[in-house]
């Protein structure tokens, strides 16, 4: 509902779309409350919407008529006509507040924010739990962003043909860390964490959808969060503790999500180029078979090899080297391991500590500690000290 | 940190080595080059393939393939970032083409055009 009405009255009334959209939502509720919710909710929200947007820009043309009676009416700023809330305005208009929003000249926990907020309807709050910040941090943010994104008069459009696929990029990138957030945050609330997923494959199904923005990445980054979705509810216990992968109930894993990775991994092998994302959902598929075969192995190793040659991270250097662990021997590994000197990392003791155990428990002992030393949150300390006290003393 | 060029020179590029071989090869080049890009000191590289390969000589003359009179020829190529000859030299050891008897890998540095200091 922002989106389309931000289109019509431009990023400089924005606030003034945000405030008629939870102004509707909030006539909703006390009418809803008293009367019931009506037959068709969607098209009651549209046409309070549209009227309380008319009546702005009726009080607005009156306002500007007496306070500046000399000064000529701007027809431009004044659009009399419809507000157009079908189904399709509303997909495009919301893709290319998407374009807008996920804009290079913002940096990205803005574009984060301004999504939540703007795309999928967030409380401050909510945002601010999600990043673990507090509303003020999070007001200040998007508020430095929507000034930003007016000084750049950035349009709200869809970008043209040459620039798509790199805007697309930007889009891709802002989706992806708004899945993370979820998949990956040490936020404790559970619920907010799965919404974090579910809006960011939502954003990114909006734009399998559209045939402009259908591309093969698009499709590739949708498989692969539907991979990742699959392990939902098997990779957290009640306690809100992190499950291994070897440990997992498989039997909670979503096979709904895993074939419908499989649907969009298919519809992504087109076109003669290979995106990061294509990579990372053949290496999420692999994921999806438990068993631990030499094939499955080798073939996550030569990806990762590949992943690493498009995009370096830290973590897909550890998990290479854990793959090289699992296709060509634990000794390999390590030594591969000791290259990569990331001692900043927790990550990086865990593995060469998980490495060393059965080779050298004196070392692992000591990667170990290490790793305890720097990791921040208890859950990671006491699934640390676990692996701790598996080693002899 | 600089960037050096490693080039695979192959002793005999007329031999053929058996499907079974090369897959060998090249899972074992794949290791190597994911253990350099894990180290986020990969650049890029190419492989060049013996077949078709013209030389273009003074005069404009040219011939077929890089063999015949000369002995070594070149089968590919990576570049890497190395904070020195010796850092680039250590990543040239663990190449796969030098388990050939008589292969080589030879490691220059790049000087960048212009001499900038962009990179």
């Amino acid at each position: 509902m922002v989106s389309v009405l931000c289109k019509h009255f431009g990023f400089a009334q924005m606030e003034i779309a945000e405030d008629i959209a939870s102004d509707t939502f909030l006539t909703a509720a006390q009418v809803w409350g008293i009367n019931g919710a009506p037959e068709n909710p969607i098209a009651w929200l549209h046409r309070v919407a549209i009227n309380k947007a008319k009546n702005f820009l009726h009080r607005n043309q009156i306002f500007e008529k007496k306070v500046a009676p000399k000064i000529e009416k701007d027809e431009a700023n004044l659009p009399e006509d419809e507000i157009d809330l079908s189904p399709q305005n509303i997909n495009d208009s919301q893709l290319q507040m998407m374009f807008a929003i996920c804009h290079p000249s913002i940096p990205v926990e803005s574009q984060i924010g301004l999504s939540l907020r703007i795309l999928c309807g967030f409380g401050i709050e909510e945002i601010a739990d999600a990043f673990l910040s507090n509303k003020e941090t999070i007001n200040k943010r998007l508020f430095r962003a929507k000034e930003k994104l007016r000084e750049e008069k950035i349009k709200i459009e869809f970008p043209s043909l040459e620039e798509l696929d790199q805007r697309l990029e930007t889009v891709l990138t802002t989706i992806y860390l708004l899945f993370s957030e979820g998949y990956y945050s040490v936020s404790q609330n559970r619920t907010l964490r799965k919404e974090l997923c579910l809006e960011a494959m939502r954003l990114c199904t909006m734009l399998v959808e559209n045939p402009r923005t259908n591309r093969p990445p698009v499709n590739a980054l949708l498989a692969l969060m539907c991979f990742h979705a699959s392990r939902f509810e098997a990779r957290v216990d009640e306690n809100g503790e992190l499950i291994l992968y070897e440990e997992q109930d498989t039997s909670l894993w979503n096979t709904d999500l895993i074939s419908k990775g499989a649907y969009f991994l298919n519809c992504a092998a087109t076109g003669n180029f290979i995106s990061k994302y294509h990579i990372e959902a053949v290496i999420a598929y692999w994921h999806t078979q438990r068993e631990d075969t030499k094939e499955k192995w080798e073939n996550i190793l030569q990806l990762y090899n590949k992943l690493l040659q498009i995009q370096y991270s830290p973590i897909a250097a550890l998990n290479r080297t854990y793959a090289l662990a699992k296709a060509n021997g634990k000794v390999e590994a390590i030594r591969e391991a000791e290259k990569l000197k990331l001692e900043n990392n927790h990550l990086y003791f865990l593995l060469l500590g998980d490495l060393y155990m059965g080779i050298d428990d004196r070392k692992a002992k000591e990667n170990l500690s290490k790793a305890y030393a720097l990791s921040k949150t208890d859950s990671n300390k006491k699934s640390i000290q676990k692996r701790m006290d598996l080693l002899p003393k | 940190m600089d960037e050096y060029i490693l080039v695979f020179r192959h002793e005999d590029g007329t031999k053929v080595a058996s499907p079974e071989q090369i897959q060998i090869w090249m899972k074992q080049t794949m290791d190597w080059i994911g253990g350099i890009s894990a180290q986020n000191k990969f650049v890029g590289g190419n492989g060049l393939p013996f077949s078709d390969a013209k030389v273009v000589w003074h005069n404009n003359v040219v011939t077929n393939g890089p063999f015949g009179d000369i002995k070594e020829t070149i089968g590919g190529y990576i570049i890497v970032k190395a904070d020195s000859i010796d850092e680039a030299v250590e990543f040239a050891k663990g190449s796969p083409v030098l388990q050939g008897d008589g292969n080589s890998v030879e490691v220059r540095k790049i000087t960048k055009g212009g001499g900038d200091g962009v990179h």
